[in-house]
């Protein structure tokens, strides 16, 4: 008797599967939900931990003062220099009166200051910088710019930024490995209870002449199914959860610096990320759970 | 034909359920295998269908060395073969037909070789009304028939039922062997393992009488006094 592909069989078993056995079905995608949505917020936390800490870093500047002896021509020239210099993000040139003005701002009824010559104030640079780990090695660049007196930095501000990301990033990344295996655990053992339940029927396939692909697929298929559901599922309440916890954030006037990241513009890769995983999870699960129910 | 030549089974527990089995069952024989429980029979059903390796001897089926067999080949062994279970092991949650079709599918037939294929063997078994019935509407003679049938939906060259009466009344038991001396007659071979002796004298078949994993006897036409459990 030929041998023939039974795709079609498989796809209609795997569905068939996941309504025959309802509950365990149900109880599945409960716990697929359940970890994508915990694994899922604690990604979003770490995202936008990280884009707050960019917001930080990209307002985190140092000056670069111009020897006093350059005329103004010749130190807006040191701007290319400075530009040009490879963690350089922009060099912006400040003059010395308007650094004048700038310091005065708040303190108008202070005679003594606002009677300040502007000559006591020095043209300078604002500098960004791209990347702010390489900061102190930038600073000496800077400094080693001729017609570049004097620098003013305040380095360990920038060395804490880095410190809190890198503590941010490694706890995050730890936590949703964690997560992760736990998640796997316990949906594998989720299918596991539910292939159990139908250990005789695998054995009556098995006695009957099926491959163990034969009966494997049909299992694979209602896993991919059960995972879909459980991640689009998770897509949408992650979104509601989300929404909250923006208006939450919105509201309290302490958590007014918090810039969050909207939904909508992660919407995409947070569906992809749970429809892969969920897929994984589900096939993956499924795949595990049968392995010792084929042995017959 | 199955050929067991000096089967020796231990478990693994230490129980030596067969000591030196020889048995040679020919193509289109039907064999009733009789003996009380834990004389080894269940163990030699186990050894044919490949779910146990025997410690020790030689084991043929239809044409499949099992001392070396793949794990690959396995199935297609099975394949030859249709086996009826005392608890029927029918899945509850298919129709008759989904319990024959699904059998079928795993050996790669296509839809019209099912559409063709199971209402014969329903009518052969006298289940052609019941097609669309689950399990557990029918009686328990019925559900042992669907199994009948699943045995024999790949036309496979021997039937081995394993105390396929044990759940059935007297007047079912012998409507259930009457048919499977019928699907003998129609050339598949047949074994049966059963202690009930009322039946085996009534169908005077070759008897094979084992106890404690020996052979005591091999007699065609053969009659069995041993005690029911």
């Amino acid at each position: 008797m030929a041998r023939r592909l039974n795709s079609g069989y498989y796809i209609s078993e795997g569905f068939h599967n996941v309504f025959s056995h309802g509950f365990m079905s149900f109880a599945a995608v409960c716990m697929i939900v359940a970890c994508l949505l915990i694994m899922g917020t604690f990604t979003l936390v770490a995202v936008n931990l990280e884009h707050m800490l960019g917001e930080l870093e990209r307002e985190n500047e140092f000056l670069a003062y111009v020897d006093e002896s350059y005329t103004r021509e010749q130190a807006q020239t040191l701007a290319g220099q400075l530009e040009a210099l490879p963690n350089v993000a922009s060099a912006a040139f400040v003059t010395k009166e308007e650094a004048q003005t700038s310091f005065l701002q708040g303190r108008e009824e202070n005679a003594l200051l606002v009677e300040l010559p502007s000559t006591v104030f020095r043209d300078r640079f604002r500098i960004h910088v791209k990347d702010i780990e390489s900061m102190s090695h930038t600073v000496e660049q800077v400094e080693g710019v001729e017609g570049i007196a004097k620098v003013s930095v305040a380095l360990g501000i920038a060395q804490g930024f880095v410190l809190v990301r890198n503590i941010a990033s490694g706890v995050a990344l730890i936590l949703i490995a964690i997560l992760m295996i736990i998640s796997l655990f316990i949906i594998a053992n989720t299918i596991k209870l539910a292939t159990f339940y139908r250990r005789e029927e695998i054995a009556v396939m098995k006695m009957c002449g099926a491959s163990n692909s034969f009966v494997r697929w049909p299992f694979v298929f209602e896993g991919l199914i059960l995972g879909l559901t459980g991640a689009v599922v998770a897509f949408f309440l992650q979104w509601g959860v989300y929404q909250l916890v923006c208006g939450l954030i919105d509201q309290s006037a302490a958590m007014g610096l918090v810039v969050i990241i909207p939904y909508v513009d992660m919407a995409f890769r947070i569906l992809a990320t749970f429809a892969v995983s969920g897929l994984v999870i589900g096939a993956g699960g499924s795949v595990m759970a049968i392995r010792k129910f084929l042995q017959v | 034909m199955i050929r067991l030549i000096d089967i020796y089974k231990e478990y693994d527990n230490g129980t030596k359920a067969l000591k030196g089995i020889n048995v040679r069952i020919d193509d289109g024989e039907f064999v009733f295998m009789v003996g009380p429980s834990g004389s080894g029979k269940s163990t030699i059903i186990k050894l044919i269908t490949a779910e146990v390796a025997p410690t020790e001897g030689r084991l043929m089926v239809n044409g499949y060395n099992l001392n070396n067999i793949r794990p690959n080949q396995v199935p297609y062994m099975r394949r030859t073969l249709g086996v009826i279970f005392q608890d029927f092991r029918l899945i509850e949650k298919k129709t008759v037909w989904e319990n024959l079709s699904f059998v079928m599918r795993a050996v790669g037939s296509s839809n019209r070789e099912i559409r063709r294929r199971i209402p014969y063997v329903l009518e052969l078994v006298g289940l052609a009304q019941k097609a669309d019935r689950y399990p557990s509407e029918l009686s328990g003679g019925e559900q042992q028939r669907v199994a009948i049938a699943r045995a024999l939906v790949n036309n496979p060259s021997m039937i081995i039922a394993d105390e396929p009466t044990g759940n059935l009344d007297p007047q079912r038991s012998l409507e259930i062997m009457t048919l499977l001396e019928r699907i003998n007659e129609l050339g598949t071979t047949v074994l049966v393992v059963t202690h009930e002796k009322g039946l085996v004298n009534r169908f005077a078949k070759r008897v094979v009488a084992i106890e404690d994993g020996r052979i005591i006897s091999d007699e065609t036409g053969g009659y069995y006094n041993g005690q029911t459990t």
